[in-house]
């Protein structure tokens, strides 16, 4: 899986950072908690740069580019900062059947992005996500933690533009 | 209006709930209401009135097979972990449900987390684990949770932990999140990514139940095969295997969905007709339009087509005709759908998903999706189908793991069973259900046009040429097939795909 990776500078906070020590303190006794360490420094952090990476490897006792493997590998994983509101449109079968395709199109259309990229104020990021297992109310997507279903493109100006404003 | 009972509408109506016969029904936070629906007798049965062989022996004869895409036999494969002797065993549930279309697996963990805590301790019980780990999908936060609510109630009441029932049994059970990736449904993958590392198969044997998590023999069930177990030890093996087929037996959970008036779970016995799930439970295919396939197992499974709509469902009937149950995803396909898209789009998630291990799988499917590119972008030709299809058979023969060996499916299935399809784009080049974006144009009917100038004002190109109250013409070469004018002009409908 192909991943865009970020350019940005680093900005993480020392309070971030003893967040995150913490976990990795609970953890580092056993190396198979790995993914659990990264996946609650993305809590912290939104996203996972290099930066972030290079302090679970000291913590952890786990070569840099084993967490580099770990980091690419798994969907999961960003090395790049997502929006304040992520929208994720599912490609799932059920969804892609349909017209979630077209979906996808509009949000892109709408927000002037591609999928995997962040507009320019950090407002939006679009991903087109694995199946979220709501495929009864096919085509689905999610803003954050909102899920809206059976939808049509017509519908997309109007969702997107409640968090505009917010 | 009388309100009827949910038993007797269509769509429950031909179902029999064995896995999920407590979604929906008891409280999944509450461990009481699931001692009220026989919560934990199966484990207390097991644990004080047979020995772990005779719990294997109830499993190999209930005939009970894996859920989850393999069809292995459940009670062959705890015998299998029983028979090897060492210091430390696990069991591991696989609830890593990657596969689009499916959500039998969610609805289990959430509706009825207990059964699964339960079932795992059994199979401790007799393979002689003693930890066991439920690797759920990141992206059910709500199935963790009650996971995690269940966990803790079992442990408050001694149903996990040192000594369970007296009996010196002890069990402890972790969760582990999975990250987004479909490979990680593999077993040997799965392991790998609990280690806590990139999930990529091993090559078997040795096979888990000789060296599987950590390097200890493991035994690996997917969630709904779980949830059959303490019906079973309950009630003994005869009632479950009286139902079902001669070498499928029990029920089995589909997600149906896509162009279908009624989605949703179904459970039905093995052995019903693909025909009554689609048209009496599933209530048929809306907005007129008519049936064309039934997607089954995903990106490793196939189609079946309406000649096929009256096989008896179980796991030797698919494999028979090229299809596979899978885990249990049904998306119906009406006759707007191009069978060439759908393997493409098949087969752009595994090249995605592909963990690039070994190279049949990592370059043969990038390959098989070039080809596929080139026939939808109207460059193919009859070559090119030969080419495809032979580079599939090579990519299933040598892959190391089932994700690559079945990555194919979805083209030979289509190649099977819709080859006149793939023939129509490389030698017309027309997609016949006029999906396929290059090889449609649109046209205006000259005889049905009004010149209300609709369909002019919407394109975005100003490809639409015309005089007010004269048939207006699309110029080919400005046209981007966004089809605005077709959505335009829904007064006279003079505007088509050819």
């Amino acid at each position: 899986m192909l991943k865009k990776i970020s350019k940005l500078p680093f900005s993480g906070t020392p309070e971030q950072e003893a967040r995150l020590q913490a976990v990795i303190a609970e953890c580092s006794g056993d190396k198979s908690l790995l993914m659990h360490v990264m996946q609650q420094a993305q809590g912290i952090y939104g996203y996972l740069p290099f930066e972030v990476q290079a302090i679970i490897a000291d913590g952890m006792d786990i070569p840099l580019e084993h967490i580099y493997g770990v980091s690419t590998f798994y969907a999961q994983f960003a090395l790049a900062p997502k929006g304040k509101y992520n929208v994720s449109v599912c490609l799932g079968t059920a969804c892609y059947v349909k017209g979630a395709q077209d979906v996808l199109e509009k949000v892109m259309d709408e927000l002037k992005i591609g999928s995997g990229e962040c507009t320019s104020d950090g407002l939006f990021s679009i991903e087109a996500c694995r199946c979220i297992g709501a495929c009864g109310l096919a085509p689905v997507m999610m803003i954050n933690d909102d899920v809206y279903g059976n939808l049509s493109p017509a519908q997309i100006p109007g969702i997107l533009e409640k968090y505009r404003n917010n | 209006m009388a309100v009827k009972p949910l038993a007797d509408t269509e769509f429950y109506k031909k179902q029999t709930r064995l896995a999920l016969r407590n979604c929906g029904v008891i409280d999944p936070e509450s461990i009481e209401e699931y001692f009220a629906v026989d919560g934990y007798q199966a484990l207390a049965k097991a644990l004080t009135q047979l020995t772990p062989e005779q719990v294997i022996q109830i499993m190999k004869d209930s005939g009970l097979r894996g859920r989850g895409g393999g069809g292995f036999p459940t009670g062959l494969k705890w015998s299998f972990t029983a028979a090897n002797a060492a210091d430390q065993k696990y069991v591991v549930c696989n609830a890593d449900e990657g596969d689009p279309g499916a959500f039998m697996d969610r609805s289990v963990l959430e509706g009825d987390p207990h059964a699964i805590v339960e079932a795992m301790a059994i199979c401790g019980y007799c393979t002689g684990a003693t930890a066991g780990y439920i690797y759920v999908r990141a992206e059910y936060p709500i199935a963790v949770k009650r996971l995690e609510i269940a966990i803790d109630a079992a442990k408050k009441h001694q149903l996990l932990g040192k000594n369970i029932f007296g009996s010196g049994f002890d069990f402890e059970l972790y969760i582990r999140l999975g990250a987004g990736a479909f490979v990680c449904g593999e077993e040997t993958a799965l392991m790998t990514s609990i280690e806590g590392n990139r999930g990529e198969p091993r090559p078997r044997p040795p096979y888990p139940a000789v060296k599987g998590l950590f390097g200890k023999p493991t035994t690996e069930n997917n969630v709904e095969t779980f949830a059959n177990v303490p019906q079973i030890i309950l009630h003994g093996a005869e009632p479950f295997a009286a139902m079902g087929t001669e070498k499928s037996k029990g029920s089995k959970v589909f997600a149906l969905g896509g162009n279908i008036n009624n989605t949703g779970l179904v459970e039905i016995p093995m052995g019903t007709r693909l025909r009554e799930i689609i048209e009496e439970i599933g209530g048929g295919i809306p907005n007129g339009r008519k049936f064309k396939a039934v997607q089954t197992g995903g990106p490793s499974g196939g189609c079946i087509p309406t000649e096929h709509l009256d096989i008896e469902i179980d796991y030797d009937n698919l494999s028979a005709i090229g299809c596979m149950i899978g885990s249990g995803g049904m998306i119906v396909m009406d006759d707007s759908k191009c069978m060439v898209d759908i393997a493409r789009f098949f087969l752009d998630f595994t090249v995605d998903e592909s963990c690039g291990k070994c190279s049949p799988c990592r370059i043969g499917t990038k390959r098989m999706l070039e080809i596929l590119d080139k026939i939808i972008a109207g460059n193919g030709t009859l070559e090119d189908v030969d080419k495809l299809e032979e580079l599939a058979y090579h990519v299933k023969e040598n892959s190391l793991c089932g994700l690559g060996q079945t990555a194919p499916n979805p083209v030979l299935a289509t190649l099977r069973f819709f080859r006149h399809e793939y023939i129509a784009h490389v030698t017309e080049h027309k997609c016949p259900a006029g999906v396929c974006k290059a090889l449609l144009s649109y046209n205006i009917d000259p005889e049905k046009c009004i010149g209300c100038t609709l369909c002019a004002r919407v394109c975005p190109t100003g490809a639409i040429n015309g005089t007010v109250k004269q048939p207006h013409v699309i110029d080919h070469d400005k046209c981007i097939k966004c089809g605005a004018c077709e959505t335009a002009c829904k007064k006279v409908h003079a505007v088509y795909k050819a």
